[in-house]
């Protein structure tokens, strides 16, 4: 049984939302879950599968370099009662098979929970092929498919382990690098459609999800040193969307700000956009993203700094907003 | 094959043929798949006469045999032998492609009415079975996993991954059945992506392969008995699109199409087995 301790949860943060995923969590999903199956795309060893497969052999099946063919045979498995887990870097999973993923999981609701690694820009120079910016996007169009974005490795195994007792397919997007900033330093509640309110002092309020959380995290320890107060949300969940949450920002901020490493369009900002229109917005959303252009690529840092997605960046914009309210 | 089943299969065959055609005479103006749904009547009679497990009465039975329909086109022959069989009564036969009716175009996944898999995206049904298949195989199943596509349907590279897979992984559970009727949408395949031999294909893959003629229910049966150990099978079933009816067979315009009342009665004349119509 995993223990959230706070030593457990530095441990995870070592080995980044991927490796807490394939190296941590999925041994708890074994023994819960006689009918496990994880299958990847000829990436085990890189997401950190490589013990799993050593001691779990009869659950694992490595596809080959067949993205497709590794989702329609998910949801095969999944329709004869496994528990299905398909993996590798979401831009493969979520591009290369995106019909297949609206196919079986959306319109058949096959119970596949896919796994994509390495959204987002954190691939640095393997460059644009293989960052991931429109996968919220496109999977969000998708009827019937729950999205899931953690903010660090330790939300990462809440995430294992609530898909797993979760009924219906499951997009689960891992973002950052190994050595995951903590966003959490002790155990807290997590369930599927609910979001976290980390800090809940201030008339501003920060929608953010994946490895956004941290650096918007850090961009309101900046900008409270300048007397200005943020909330800050968690929205670990991007389908279905926390609407209770939402409407409540709406009523008591006089700025909202979403933050994602995923294109401003379509994703997590599109997604509260959305719904604040329906609901008729009170305040302003400023959304804060990658950019819709591909561009010469450079290492994680270089990439999000590119985009300004960097803590004193996101602080910066956040301040420049406010004035012109 | 005895005597006897084939002679019971053919009739069979016949009688799936006559119902299809009132089906798509049914659909009025709509038309329906006409030419891909009559190149399969023989390979559904055969697998639904004798070769099958299924039982209408405990549909969800996990040591059912499964019968999955990748070129979901096929559901004038489909439907056709899943009322035949019990899983889709007469009455309800008679809503195809109505609007709200769950007999569909393409048929969708529904276990209480025999349909394993919703078809309609071809390359879909493949690599599903591939995980069917080895799920079956994981838990010890006694089932075995056919799977009907098309000529055309192999163009889409999915169904290459999943017959790599299917011998990856030995599945002697799994038979892949090919609707090879020499025709797609634009025209002959062969002059639209000619694939050469699917028999060699198939073999350099790992397949035990049958090439047979796939209106003929005894060469058929045979082949789908005749099951390899440690290795998928692959049938080429080599079929004539709109088979049955003089002015359908080999031709591409039948692949979708609307019948009028003089093409029906003439197509009903043709058959050998003449029931009484009655249509509304």
């Amino acid at each position: 049984m995993l223990e959230f301790t706070s030593v457990n949860l530095r441990t995870w943060a070592k080995l980044g939302q991927r490796g807490a995923f394939f190296g941590v969590a999925v041994f708890e999903l074994a023994q819960k879950y006689p009918n496990l199956m994880i299958l990847t795309a000829d990436l085990g060893y890189l997401s950190g599968l490589e013990r799993f497969m050593n001691q779990h052999p009869d659950k694992f099946l490595n596809i080959g370099i067949a993205e497709q063919n590794m989702i329609g045979v998910s949801a095969g498995l999944a329709d004869e009662g496994n528990l299905v887990y398909a993996t590798t870097y979401a831009t493969f999973i979520t591009m290369r098979s995106c019909e297949q993923v609206r196919h079986y999981l959306g319109y058949m609701q096959s119970n596949v929970r896919i796994v994509g690694s390495g959204a987002g820009l954190v691939m640095g120079f393997s460059g644009n092929t293989h960052y991931t910016i429109e996968d919220i996007s496109m999977i969000r169009a998708i009827p019937n498919i729950t999205i899931l974005s953690p903010a660090d490795a330790t939300e990462s195994v809440k995430v294992a382990l609530a898909s797993a007792a979760h009924n219906g397919p499951v997009y689960i997007r891992l973002t950052g690098e190994l050595s995951n900033p903590m966003v959490y330093k002790e155990d807290y509640a997590f369930e599927i459609g609910k979001a976290v309110t980390i800090k809940d002092t201030g008339d501003i309020t920060i929608f953010a999800t994946g490895s956004m959380v941290y650096n918007a995290l850090k961009a309101t320890e900046l900008l409270e040193q300048k007397n200005i107060h943020c909330r800050l949300v968690n929205i670990h969940t991007i389908k279905p969307i926390d609407l209770k949450c939402i409407a409540q920002a709406n009523q008591h901020s006089k700025l909202m700000v979403s933050v994602e490493e995923h294109n401003k369009m379509g994703g997590l900002g599109a997604t509260i956009a959305e719904e604040l229109t329906s609901m008729g917005a009170k305040a302003p959303l400023l959304r804060l993203g990658i950019d819709d252009t591909f561009r010469h690529v450079g290492d994680y840092k270089y990439n999000l700094e590119q985009n300004g997605l960097l803590p004193e960046q996101i602080a910066k914009s956040i301040e420049k907003r406010i004035l012109s309210i | 094959m005895e005597k006897s089943l084939e002679l019971s299969t053919i009739g069979l065959a016949n009688k799936l043929r006559v119902n299809s055609l009132e089906m798509a005479y049914g659909t009025g103006n709509n038309g329906s798949h006409l030419g891909g749904g009559l190149s399969t009547i023989e390979i559904f009679a055969t697998l639904y006469g004798s070769l099958v497990k299924y039982n209408t009465q405990d549909a969800f039975n996990p040591d059912r045999d499964r019968v999955i329909v990748s070129k979901g086109h096929c559901v004038l022959a489909y439907y056709s032998a899943l009322n035949y069989v019990g899983f889709i009564s007469g009455e309800e036969l008679k809503t195809f492609e109505v609007n709200g009716s769950f007999l569909h175009g393409h048929a969708t996944r529904d276990l209480s009415r025999g349909i394993e898999f919703s078809g309609g995206s071809l390359g879909m049904g493949l690599p599903y079975a591939v995980g069917v298949a080895i799920a079956g195989k994981k838990r010890n199943r006694n089932y075995h996993v056919y799977v009907i596509v098309g000529d055309g349907e192999c163009n889409e590279g999915s169904v290459w991954e999943s017959f790599m897979s299917a011998s990856h992984n030995q599945l002697d559970n799994f038979t892949v059945i090919i609707d090879d009727n020499k025709l797609q949408y634009d025209g002959e395949s062969e002059k639209v992506l000619n694939l050469g031999s699917l028999q060699n294909k198939l073999e350099a893959f790992g397949f035990s392969t049958h090439n047979i003629d796939g209106h003929n229910v005894a060469q058929l049966y045979d082949a789908l008995t005749k099951k390899a150990q440690g290795k998928p099978n692959a049938i080429i079933a080599n079929t004539v699109k709109g088979k049955g009816v003089s002015f359908m067979e080999h031709k591409k315009e039948w692949h979708h199409s609307r019948l009028t009342q003089e093409q029906f009665d003439l197509a009903i004349s043709e058959q050998p087995v003449i029931k009484t119509i009655s249509h509304a």
